[in-house]
């Protein structure tokens, strides 16, 4: 919010408040290419219940969306398309690669599957697990809203690692 | 009825099978590439029979000699029975199509092109159907390493 060129009471406040907004309502971009999926449509459901942090709004359609959760292996071919989807959404924008296959490739060792989607985009949150258990990927958007609420540009870059 | 069929084929098509190998219950003709167009048709057009295409597969033996074999899987709903014709070529040797018998054939032989690269002359439209059209390599090749040929396809930028 730069009105001021000193950060001043006023600004600092306001940029808290937008960050405290934008944490509690992360809408996301469901990436759903394969199966863990179907994990991350079982965390939307009355069970474990996404709604409770604020993302149930799922939409598909990446120019209301700012986190991208990539949900599947993703083949060479399909990556353009990813990443394509990733450049349509706006600014601030998160992404959470769910998943073994989207972290690293999985169990897919071979020629035709990118080996972690890191190589093509820049990735706030990797999620273990063949597939993810739904909580773990409630924990994810739990790390990505702290991300949120820091705000800072050197904390968006930062790497963070859940296990199974 | 197996045997009844096996016969039938037999002094039908003597003239064009090399050899027939029954395995584990799976009926499988040797034949000549150039007679593949004579026999899928009698196979889909006797009333008795009444074959239909299932499936087009090629196995890599990555020996010097019939380096590859493609394999027509065929499958009769009326007798359930299914057979298999398998040619056997040599390297950069070509098939001819099965289209003008069995449209679906186009797909099962774009997929055989793609992975093993065997051509098919008189195909109607051989491109690649998996793989990026700029790819160089068919992975199904034993030459081919598993994890691919380095920057052979390409990532969007970061």
């Amino acid at each position: 919010m730069g009105i001021e060129e000193r950060e001043s009471f006023f600004t600092t406040t306001i940029d808290s408040l937008v960050s405290w907004a934008r944490k509690n309502s992360l809408w996301p971009m469901p990436m759903g290419i394969s199966c863990c999926a179907i994990e991350m449509m079982a965390s939307a459901d009355p069970r474990f219940d996404i709604s409770r942090f604020g993302s149930e709004v799922m939409r598909f359609s990446p120019r209301q969306s700012d986190l991208m959760i990539v949900a599947g292996t993703v083949t060479y071919k399909m990556s353009h398309v990813v990443r394509k989807i990733y450049d349509q959404m706006p600014e601030p924008k998160w992404v959470i690669a769910m998943g073994a296959c989207t972290s690293t490739g999985g169990m897919y060792r071979t020629y035709s599957v990118v080996q972690g989607i890191d190589q093509f985009l820049p990735v706030d949150v990797y999620v273990a697990g063949c597939p993810p258990r739904p909580d773990n990927l409630l924990n994810a958007l739990l790390e990505i809203q702290k991300k949120v609420k820091n705000g800072n540009q050197k904390s968006k870059r930062e790497k963070i690692y859940i296990a199974e | 009825m197996k045997e009844l069929i096996k016969k039938k084929l037999q002094e039908k098509l003597s003239d064009y099978i090399i050899d027939i190998v029954e395995f584990q219950s799976d009926l499988t003709f040797v034949i000549k590439a150039e007679n593949l167009t004579i026999i899928s048709k009698h196979l889909r057009d006797d009333v008795e029979l009444e074959y239909s295409l299932r499936d087009i597969l090629a196995i890599d033996r990555y020996t010097n000699e019939n380096r590859f074999e493609v394999v027509y899987n065929f499958f009769s709903i009326k007798n359930k029975l299914r057979i298999f014709l398998k040619i056997k070529i040599e390297d950069a040797e070509s098939v001819p199509t099965l289209v003008d018998v069995f449209q679906s054939a186009n797909w099962y032989e774009r997929e055989v092109f793609d992975m093993h690269g065997i051509k098919f002359y008189n195909h109607p439209d051989l491109r690649r159907i998996y793989m990026p059209e700029e790819f160089q390599y068919h992975p199904l090749r034993k030459e081919f390493p598993l994890m691919g040929i380095p920057n052979s396809i390409s990532l969007p930028r970061n």
